[in-house]
């Protein structure tokens, strides 16, 4: 790091929130993704002002500025690419505050997604967006990535709750956007456009998020399909019959024989395909709708079909799904998630698609996912160290792609573009769409200082490069 | 991007540390699941100090890319070892093999030879006083004279040791009133069972217990014979091993398991019983910690499927014969090697709670570590009262006037809590066995 610089950041950050050693650097240089950067500097900023002090210094340095919260993330989003400072966020933790007359909650973008939910609850209020990691993902981390999880399906993503933000530009001031009405158009819409934005436009400091009323009760059933064309027609009928699950998993038939030999779950091996649908709301409501959702999934040729009576019965259901992760990186140590998305009818197709691929490489690719919204994610468990696998893996992702926009959907329904998927960019949005975004952030930020490298591919990159 | 290259094959250190845990370390997937389970990343708040950042600079360190002393040595140092972040795994990460094999290479690295005055007292410890139940006997005496004569009040009054070691301070204070060692019950002794026979035990005495703490070992074999069990105290019996482990002494910590093996494999006891949480856990890993020694690889396993801890062995004989009852609220704190490791969490609260007269109250936050560690709470004082500070809060909440623990080290950590409350007179932390023996008219 710069000399001059250095004596700057000591100005305005103290010293014991700026780490310079190697360990804490080497820390500071993965998320939950793929790849490994070493940053030159990881500072801790407490409060908007200090982001903003920082953030004028890069300017002035031209020193690059990697936000990251928890370091979740599976698309590279906080990854320091080209070196610079690493802003750890996870301080900014102070307001969490549910304001129930006007059903919101304000908060910093430290606080953790799951004290979300909890505060939420406790007053009888709701906060729908549920990534799978937000028992540790800040809410920060999952405004600019707007992640989502299984309930993106009946209530949508993050971005349909934020309403308003404080924001550091990628300049250093300090702007705020939208407010704490759920209708809103004065002007453009910033909100939304750096909800998503990967912290490639902005700093978020501090959020408005809409609550939603907390649903009443929920059941759950899981049904089990020897074929997974049936599945896929299952999933259809379900929804265009007027019913919207509140959760409707998808696991293949590669997942059940990975949770099988890693626990034995009495799952059936030669089932193409397990469903697990839960439907929450009035308890009078929601009995009716499970029962005519099995009644379905049996017509449509499901080969055994459980509704869970009890708590119980009900995380026996979950468990399953939730053995998948583990299972999986039994069959070796690196695990390339995807998260293509296809449009709902096309489920079967794509399923078909991935089929093929894992069959041309020879490739260990299990899909499951959140079927309901066409969001699956094919996982492809592999050994980093074996260059010659990873490069196959390499032509497997870029296939995927492919199939993905061939079926009209888009490359990332929930984790982002960053690092891993940015040469594919051009292929879905053409190159003039590429463009137009490309002009937003030189508007927004002159010196390319705010998250470098993410979402826009270098020049020539044309696919994925996991190994040289 | 960088990917893991082999290790400068020249250096030793780091070859050894990539062959012992590489793989582990790879096993890692980043998710940070672990982040919100480790009291240390709670207190401290930076990566470094959570067992996802500790997990990747054992593996950077492997990579020869990061120095065992400048780099590894202080994160590993700081971590309690509590091993919740295990639980939290989704793909069960061996944390604690990957510690102990970071704990190892950094013991034993080149650069090791500048130690501080900490180190060198705790390597005169683990040397020279735990592996030797007499020492430890003598310590032990030492203490219970040093409490009788009324040396204890004197210094306490003086306030001397508060100015050389706040730790130190805190601990005397927190030292159990020491029985005399007429009252110890002798390696060697066989106790019948009271009633019917169950159960053939072998009891497994522990160096700190056995010295510092022989009242409970007393009680609990007491315990045992009125639930059924035929008690065999095996002789040559010695420490666990669990603080050398934990400290990179690996060798003496294999040594210590193989004199244990020997002495309890001899007896037909149909269990090996234990009472500290910290023991009971290194005695469910000799099978690991010998694996690769093919003369005692089957004997360590076979040691470790017969380990237990004596919740277990109580719960399952029980109920126990109540004859006083106990007043007022309890709490329970878990130790985190019996939860983590052992997987043990349900007894101990089971028992509390059949005794007549115990309201008993779940703490928030009654999992998580009370930083305790070992001797973590004299090497890393401040750090270990932050955490324990905060535990307090929770106990507090709770109106206990008796916090329960199964490990000599949570217990005295209590009873620190306790102090710097200045909350001695409204509560009192106690060891499982002390309360139930109480209830059941034993002392």
């Amino acid at each position: 790091m710069e000399k001059e610089a250095l004596v700057d950041l000591r100005k305005v950050i103290p010293g014991d929130r700026m780490f310079l050693d190697l360990a804490e650097r080497y820390c500071y240089s993965y998320d939950a993704s793929f790849g490994e950067y070493l940053p030159e500097i990881v500072i801790q900023p407490k409060n908007a002002e200090e982001i903003s002090a920082v953030v004028k210094l890069a300017n002035t340095h031209k020193i690059p500025v990697y936000p990251r919260g928890s370091g979740t993330s599976l698309s590279g989003g906080p990854l320091p690419v080209k070196g610079g400072m690493v802003l750890d966020m996870t301080l900014l933790r102070d307001k969490l505050i549910i304001d129930r007359e006007n059903m919101l909650a304000i908060v910093s973008p430290g606080v953790i997604t799951a004290d979300i939910h909890k505060k939420a609850e406790e007053a009888g209020l709701f906060y729908p967006p549920d990534p799978s990691s937000s028992n540790v993902a800040t809410i920060g981390g999952n405004l600019l990535e707007n992640s989502s999880g299984p309930k993106g399906l009946k209530y949508g993503t993050t971005k349909e709750y934020v309403i308003g933000l404080e924001v550091v530009t990628p300049t250093g001031e300090i702007i705020r956007t939208g407010g704490k009405t759920v209708k809103n158009v004065t002007g453009y819409d910033l909100t939304r456009l750096i909800v998503g934005s990967e912290g490639t436009l902005g700093i978020v400091t501090e959020a408005i998020i809409r609550l939603i009323p907390k649903p009443q009760s929920k059941q759950t059933f899981v049904a089990h399909f020897n074929h997974l064309i049936d599945s896929g027609h299952a999933i259809t009928s379900i929804l265009s019959s007027g019913i919207l699950p509140s959760a409707l998993e998808l696991m293949d038939n590669a997942c059940i024989r990975a949770v099988e030999s890693y626990r034995p779950s009495g799952l059936p091996l030669q089932a193409e395909a397990i469903l697990i649908i839960e439907i929450d709301g009035h308890p009078l409501a929601i009995e009716e709708e499970i029962n005519k959702c099995a009644d379905i999934c049996r017509a449509e040729g499901a080969s055994y079909v459980k509704i869970a009576e009890t708590e119980e019965e009900r995380q026996t259901i979950w468990s399953a799904r939730k053995l998948v992760s583990p299972a999986i990186t039994q069959m070796g140590p690196t695990k390339i998630s995807e998260d293509a998305t296809v449009p709902r009818s096309q489920i079967p197709a794509m399923m078909e698609r991935l089929n093929n691929i894992r069959e041309k490489y020879g490739l260990n690719l299990v899909v499951f996912g959140h079927a309901g919204d066409g969001n699956l994610h094919p996982n492809i468990i592999t050994d980093k160290r074996n260059i010659t696998e990873m490069k196959k893996v390499e032509l497997a992702v870029s296939e995927i792609f492919e199939a993905a926009i061939d079926l009209g959907g888009t490359l990332s329904g929930e984790h982002g573009i960053g690092t891993l998927k940015s040469p594919y960019m051009e292929m879905e949005l053409g190159i003039t769409g590429v463009n137009m975004m490309k002009k937003i952030k030189e508007a927004w930020d002159p010196n390319n200082i705010l998250n470098p490298g993410k979402i826009f591919p270098d020049k020539g990159q044309t696919r994925v490069v996991l190994v040289p | 991007m960088n990917l893991p290259a082999k290790p400068n094959e020249s250096n030793a250190a780091v070859q050894n540390l990539y062959s012992d845990a590489y793989d582990w370390t790879n096993q890692c997937v980043k998710c940070g699941y672990c982040l919100p389970a480790c009291p240390t990343y709670e207190s401290m708040g930076v990566e470094s100090a959570s067992p996802r950042g500790r997990i990747n600079l054992v593996k950077m360190a492997a990579e020869g890319k990061i120095d065992f002393q400048k780099d590894l040595a202080e994160p590993i140092d700081l971590c309690l070892g509590c091993r919740a972040c295990e639980t939290a795994c989704p793909v069960g990460v061996p944390y604690g093999h990957i510690l102990e094999a970071a704990k190892e290479a950094i013991e034993n690295s080149p650069s090791a030879n500048q130690k501080n005055k900490m180190t060198r007292i705790k390597k005169l410890a683990l040397v020279h006083f735990f592996p030797y139940p007499k020492r430890m006997n003598r310590i032990g005496s030492a203490v219970q004279l040093y409490q009788k004569t009324g040396l204890s009040k004197l210094i306490r009054s003086s306030n001397i040791l508060q100015k050389v070691s706040p730790a130190l301070a805190y601990l005397e204070q927190a030292l159990p009133d020491i029985e005399t060692s007429s009252k110890r019950i002798r390696p060697g002794t066989i106790m019948p069972a009271k009633g019917e026979t169950k159960l053939k035990v072998a009891f497994f005495t522990g160096c700190i217990m056995d010295s510092m703490m022989s009242r409970i070992n007393r009680l609990s074999i007491e315990l045992l014979t009125i639930a059924g069990c035929e008690v065999i105290l095996p002789e040559n019996q010695n420490c666990c091993g669990a603080l050398h482990s934990h400290q990179g002494e690996t060798i003496q910590a294999k040594a210590l398991a193989k004199r244990n093996i020997q002495a309890f494999m001899q007896t037909d006891a149909d269990v090996i019983v234990n009472n500290a949480g910290g023991c009971g856990a290194s005695l469910l890993e000799y099978g690991h910690l010998l694996a690769e020694d093919q003369e005692w690889a089957a004997a360590a396993r076979a040691f470790s499927e017969k380990s237990k801890d004596i919740s277990q062995i109580l719960h399952q004989l029980g109920p126990l014969p109540f004859t006083e009852g106990w007043q007022g609220i309890v709490s329970y704190q878990d130790s985190c090697h019996l939860r983590n490791v052992q997987k043990v969490q349900k007894e101990p609260r089971l028992l509390l709670q059949s005794i007549p007269g115990v309201s008993y109250v779940e703490m928030e936050g009654f999992d998580r570590c009370c930083a305790s560690g070992g001797i973590y709470n004299l090497l890393h004082f401040d750090e270990s009262m932050k955490i324990l500070d905060e535990k307090m809060k929770n106990l507090n909440e709770t109106k206990a006037t008796t916090i329960v623990t199964v490990n000599p080290g949570c217990q005295m950590q209590m009873s620190i809590g306790i102090q710097r409350e200045g909350a001695a007179n409204q509560m009192k932390s106690l060891h499982l066995v002390e309360v139930l023996a109480k209830a059941c008219g034993l002392d």
